[in-house]
């Protein structure tokens, strides 16, 4: 193979659901992104491949997959700071079912938000005036640390928690959960604390920290996590749990 | 009591039983390194053990610390792993957490009473 190409390994699925890597050389070009060369598989070698992707900036969490064994957004991923001699292997998203080749199916990592009540809870409605948050308070500093989430999947398909227990409702949803708690405008949080506790919340948790590290945003999942934690057990104490 | 205030009241004896272990070990650790430079027999080790309060409270604070922080920690692995049903699991590990304390307490008692 001459070195200005590079061997992607890449997971194909058939019809019934089994899987196997396939082979594929693809030129080399400068700044090139792992999205760009699983693109260029698809529309250059073989276009049965199946892929998901959308803003292609980072925005839009659609494009993540396993590049050499780690979760990565593959559309801001460079191929020269991941691929091991040459050869790059590109799998679909541990810890979810794979609908197609690199296609996984996101339901259940979205339908734990809305376990964790990953959802606003107004307290006012749109006739009072409008929230005055200060910027520099605890609780919006906290908001902040977490709110620039993108759902792409990359601390769920890293954590050995979600893997060893299947109900865990995993870093995503908690960060989530964790930026709501501390939102002031929300009136939810006696119930929202209520479904994070347990050993499918953040209780199961052993702060290995892959979330963090792995987090293409650098938010920190396992301080939000641990934020959890502390108000769950307070709550509990106060006999404020449901 | 709901399963989510029961899992947040034993995360917290778990975390509050390791800060205390935390510190009896380095008691426990310190002590015995002090304690026999220059060797000590068993015989002078009880000697100044038995009829010691302090050392009774303190062992007895190390052992219920110990009986609670184990079967915790135990029960969290046997889950995740051995997916034992929390039935078992809990009954089981209440049962060993009871037999840590007994078993934990009556040297403490051996130790320290006259």
């Amino acid at each position: 193979m001459p070195t200005d190409s590079l061997a992607a390994r890449v997971w194909r699925t058939d019809i019934a659901g089994a899987g196997a890597f396939v082979s594929y050389v693809v030129p080399r070009s400068p700044s090139q992104t792992v999205l760009e060369v699983v693109t260029y598989i698809q529309r250059r070698l073989d276009p049965t491949l199946a892929y998901r992707f959308a803003c292609r900036v980072g925005m839009c969490g659609s494009c993540a997959m396993t590049v050499n064994g780690k979760a990565r957004w593959t559309c801001r991923t460079h191929v020269q700071a991941v691929a091991r001699d040459g050869v790059l292997e590109i799998a679909p998203l541990a810890n979810l079912p794979v609908v197609r080749d690199l296609v996984t199916d996101m339901r259940e990592f979205f339908d734990k938000w809305a376990r964790a009540k990953g959802h606003l809870t107004p307290t006012t409605t749109r006739h009072d005036p409008l929230a005055r948050v200060a910027p520099d308070s605890d609780k919006r500093r906290a908001v902040d640390a977490g709110i620039e989430c993108i759902g792409c999947g990359v601390c769920y398909a890293s954590c050995d928690v979600v893997r060893w227990n299947p109900r865990y409702l995993g870093p995503a949803a908690l960060n989530r959960a964790w930026t709501l708690v501390n939102d002031v405008r929300d009136g939810g949080n006696r119930e929202r604390l209520g479904a994070v506790a347990g050993d499918a919340g953040c209780h199961a948790c052993h702060t290995q920290q892959t979330c963090t590290e792995r987090c293409p945003k650098h938010l920190t999942p396992t301080a939000a996590i641990a934020g959890l934690k502390r108000l769950t057990a307070l709550a509990a104490l106060r006999g404020e749990l449901p | 009591m709901s399963a989510a205030r029961r899992e947040a009241l034993l995360w917290l004896a778990s975390r509050v039983s390791a800060m205390i272990l935390a510190l009896c070990v380095v008691v426990h650790l310190a002590t015995m390194i002090v304690a026999v430079r220059g060797g000590l027999t068993a015989a002078e080790i009880l000697g100044r053990t038995r009829g010691s309060m302090v050392w009774a409270l303190f062992y007895g604070t190390f052992v219920i610390a110990v009986a609670v922080h184990a079967p915790l920690g135990l029960r969290t692995v046997l889950g995740e792993s051995a997916r034992w049903p929390e039935r078992v699991l809990d009954m089981g590990l209440l049962l060993f957490g009871i037999l840590v304390l007994f078993t934990g307490l009556r040297a403490v008692v051996a130790v320290t009473m006259a």
